[in-house]
């Protein structure tokens, strides 16, 4: 590990409204000022009535193991986040970057497997990890696209610095609360949209279902997109409405469809009707009942059959996951290098690999001031941040990593940068992540925005849905 | 569209229909509960009006699985209340928006919202609050919110496909639940044959008349005493009647026509042979052939109707092995969930 990487990221939380002066930074002042001219209680029945227009509208996400019910409304904070328009920029083509070359390392890893033969990344880090589809190899897929959505998670620690801190690359959810977000913000305070020149991001379901048709299988004209739907328990069911809403395509459990001669169709009313492309939000493992897991009873029998085939196009791909898992993420950078012949824009959080020996050592030693994961977990399950740990929950973690120490990673505890937020004392600093959504097809880009999640908990570093995290909306001002 | 949605909104607006119907035949028991009178001889403790709904809706053994006697409370409490009884109130309430979720992209955002905020308002009601509001003034309330739900529906939704579909569920169910209700009447013994034409007899067939919102329609069309021929007429016969059987048949006919396309001939071939009897029947006709076995027949058309249209419609089988044998189960089930009830 590169010792100054580690002081550039060494606890000191950025503010990202206010200077270490209190004074507001530039892209902040016209908001500060309209915040300032607010009293409190206005805020605090701004807050109210939007708490109420989440429950009424039914926004919901489940948490799993949680007994007190299947659904909840994921908190919402009023205050937005701000970016400026050449930190997008920068950010915004870092992101670009990232997939392309991820993009790139799926087509090649099922097929030539250059980046294996050059020596870059090891064979067993891509051919032994359970996350690679065997089945995936010498199959094309329309426009060489696997990825067509991905939401890249980022976190920043200083004026001008993000950080990349994972990939989601299989079935990346909460972009709909990205829409949701804006439309609550201009609902609650619209002067404050003509008194700042936020860019829009209602294009979304727009440009994601322009580029879904744009890879229908060759031969097509008039493709039928669905999006599919693990079900109504699904804790992201809300979203897989809205999106299935919003691009006015239909939203299709498996049952709704079969295979029949290699070709996918629904069952719709008035009999069978041919299915192009799968927008689906079904994890690989259950998508086909033939194909993978044989007790799925959320896939299609024959659909990897026919997608093999190439009569449908399944986004994102299957196989996607080997790109995403956190061992596979430190070599992200070389395949930057590797495939686009580009310095990478964003960097990487600095990361231990408890494979390694020396760093398992150091990680060991070090636990109290680590963020340890699982390789293969998402959601902030199974993690442990040890500056917020107890000894015993630490010791409990230890006797977990060395069971089975390649299964882990390890980060230095960063530096989240934090926002103002609405919290019960008034408005206090909570730290922040950002999670924005790149979309490929036709081309690779981003809408101006993204997910930005908050920690609500005061010191908390989890921002997490799933572990009592909120969400704000993010606003990148036009130039 | 897809055979699953319209499965669900038809379930949708079978479900909120069935709760208001239960919440009429409730309340026109508890109505009929309160005359001054009580045949409660050994050995026809099943004729006290609480018992009625039990027989009507068939969920007899349910409840004498839980309780020993009937009374009103207890009563009240398993048709309303019991989350474990899928006739009740509140199981209705509960499956009409756990239908609205599932297709919550289909309908309109208004609509989801009203319904959610029904269940949210039912799922906190418990029965001390009930009481203190008053029997009867809860029964007005779920009729009022499926008033409600069914403005909305009407005043919001495109006029599509899936907006026959509800249309569909609302009459169908209706159709059954008149049918029921009428029959109410028939289990109600009166304490004497001389009390035929009585004040007794009269106070029912108004309560009767009440229950489906038809007692004002009575008194304005016939100008005249209540008359078990002319109730009969004016709920069954009658199309100007919005709750009557052939009011629900000349809608459950018009959607089918629409609906059905050339392979799908036989629902509505069924819904047309339904409709003409009530189109051509005779009020006569119908007392001649008891009025009892009259309903019966015509409920027994109903669930073949039922079927029918699930079949066609609502869970069509292709000829692939796995997808039969996954969609027998899901038939079943639907099957049990929106006809097997009572």
């Amino acid at each position: 590990m590169n010792k100054s990487v580690e002081d550039k990221v060494a606890p000191a939380w950025f503010n990202e409204m206010y200077d270490d002066a209190g004074v507001p930074r530039k892209h902040y002042v016209a908001y500060a000022e309209w915040l300032a001219s607010k009293p409190l209680d206005f805020m605090l029945q701004k807050q109210q009535e939007a708490d109420t227009l989440y429950a009424r509208q039914g926004i919901t996400f489940a948490v799993y193991g949680d007994e007190t019910g299947v659904e909840r409304s994921i908190p919402f904070d009023i205050i937005p986040r701000i970016l400026r328009p050449g930190a997008w920029k920068k950010l915004s083509d870092g992101c670009c970057q990232r997939v392309r070359a991820l993009n790139a390392f799926l087509k090649d890893i099922y097929h030539g497997q250059e980046i294996i033969k050059a020596g870059i990344i090891p064979e067993q880090q891509v051919l032994g990890n359970v996350l690679f589809r065997p089945e995936m190899r010498g199959i094309a897929v329309p426009a060489d696209v696997y990825i067509h959505i991905a939401g890249i998670d980022l976190i920043k620690v200083g004026y001008d610095s993000f950080y990349v801190l994972e990939d989601n690359l299989r079935t990346p959810s909460g972009v709909s609360y990205m829409l949701e977000n804006r439309k609550m913000m201009m609902r609650l305070f619209p002067d404050l949209f003509s008194r700042i020149p936020v860019a829009p991001v209602d294009h979304y379901p727009d440009v994601l279902l322009d580029n879904l048709r744009a890879v229908a299988p060759r031969g097509v004209s008039n493709p039928t997109v669905v999006m599919l739907t693990p079900g109504s328990y699904n804790s992201a069911y809300f979203e897989h409405v809205f999106f299935a809403q919003q691009m006015g395509v239909e939203l299709v459990e498996g049952l709704d469809l079969f295979v029949a001669d290699n070709r996918v169709h629904m069952r719709t009313t008035h009999g069978p009707q041919r299915v192009d492309v799968i927008y689906r939000r079904v994890d690989d493992d259950f998508l086909d009942p033939l194909a993978f897991r044989p007790d799925s009873m959320l896939g299609v029998p024959g659909l990897f059959s026919a997608y093999r085939a190439g009569t449908v196009t399944l986004a994102n791909a299957i196989g996607t996951g080997v790109a995403d898992d956190k061992s596979t993420y430190i070599y992200v950078p070389d395949m930057v290098r590797f495939y686009l012949g580009e310095e990478p824009i964003l960097q990487n959080v600095p990361t231990y690999q408890l494979g390694k020996p020396d760093d398992l050592k150091y990680v060991l030693t070090h636990l109290p001031e680590l963020v340890v994961k699982e390789v293969q977990g998402s959601g902030g399950y199974g993690m442990l941040v040890g500056p917020s740990s107890s000894a015993a929950e630490i010791e409990a973690y230890r006797a977990r990593i060395l069971a089975n120490p390649p299964m882990f990673i390890a980060q230095p505890t960063l530096a989240l940068s934090t926002c103002p937020t609405y919290v019960q004392s008034g408005i206090a600093p909570r730290h922040v992540d950002l999670r924005p959504y790149v979309l490929s097809g036709k081309t690779v880009s981003l809408v101006p925005g993204g997910l930005t999640r908050v920690a609500l908990r005061e010191g908390s570093l989890v921002v997490n849905s799933s572990q009592g995290g909120g969400t704000k909306d993010t606003w990148v001002l036009e130039e | 569209m897809l055979a699953r949605a319209a499965n669900n909104l038809y379930g949708m607006s079978r479900h909120i229909e069935r709760a208001e119907n239960t919440a009429r035949m409730l309340d026109v028991t508890y109505r009929m509960s309160l005359l001054p009178y009580r045949v409660l001889e050994a050995g026809q403790e099943w004729a006290d009006p609480w018992a009625l709904p039990l027989v009507i809706t068939g969920r007899a053994t349910a409840y004498y699985e839980r309780y020993s006697d009937v009374t009103p409370d207890k009563m009240l409490h398993f048709m309303v209340l019991d989350s474990t009884n899928p006739s009740s109130i509140y199981s209705c309430i509960q499956s009409a928006r756990e239908n609205a979720r599932t297709v919550r992209g289909v309908i309109t955002s208004e609509m989801y919202e009203d319904l959610n905020e029904l269940w949210l308002n039912m799922r906190d009601t418990d029965y001390p609050q009930i009481e203190s509001r008053g029997v009867s003034e809860f029964f007005d309330w779920v009729k009022l919110q499926s008033h409600q739900f069914r403005g909305v529906t009407f005043g919001t939704m495109l006029r599509d496909e899936g907006y026959q579909f509800i249309r569909l569920g609302t009459f169908m169910e209706r159709a059954d639940n008149t049918a029921r209700i009428i029959d109410v009447k028939y289990h109600t013994l009166l304490p004497s044959a001389a009390d035929v034409g009585g004040a007794v007899d009269y106070y029912q067939w108004s309560a009767l008349l009440r229950s489906v919102s038809a007692f004002d329609a009575y008194r304005k069309v016939y100008r005249d005493v209540i008359t078990p021929m002319k109730v009969a007429e004016l709920l069954i016969l009658r199309d100007d009647a919005p709750r009557s059987l052939h009011a629900c048949m000349n809608e459950i006919y018009d959607i089918l026509r629409e609906l059905c396309d050339d392979s799908q001939r036989e629902a509505e071939r069924q819904a047309g042979e339904l409709h003409a009897k009530l189109h051509y029947g005779r009020a006569p006709q119908i007392f001649d052939l008891g009025l009892h076995e009259y309903l019966m027949e015509f409920l027994e058309g109903i669930a073949t109707l039922t079927e029918e249209i699930s079949k066609d419609f609502l869970v069509p089988v292709y000829p692939s092995d796995v997808i039969r044998a996954l969609t027998e189960t899901q038939h079943q089930n639907q099957l049990l969930s929106l006809s097997g009830n009572h």
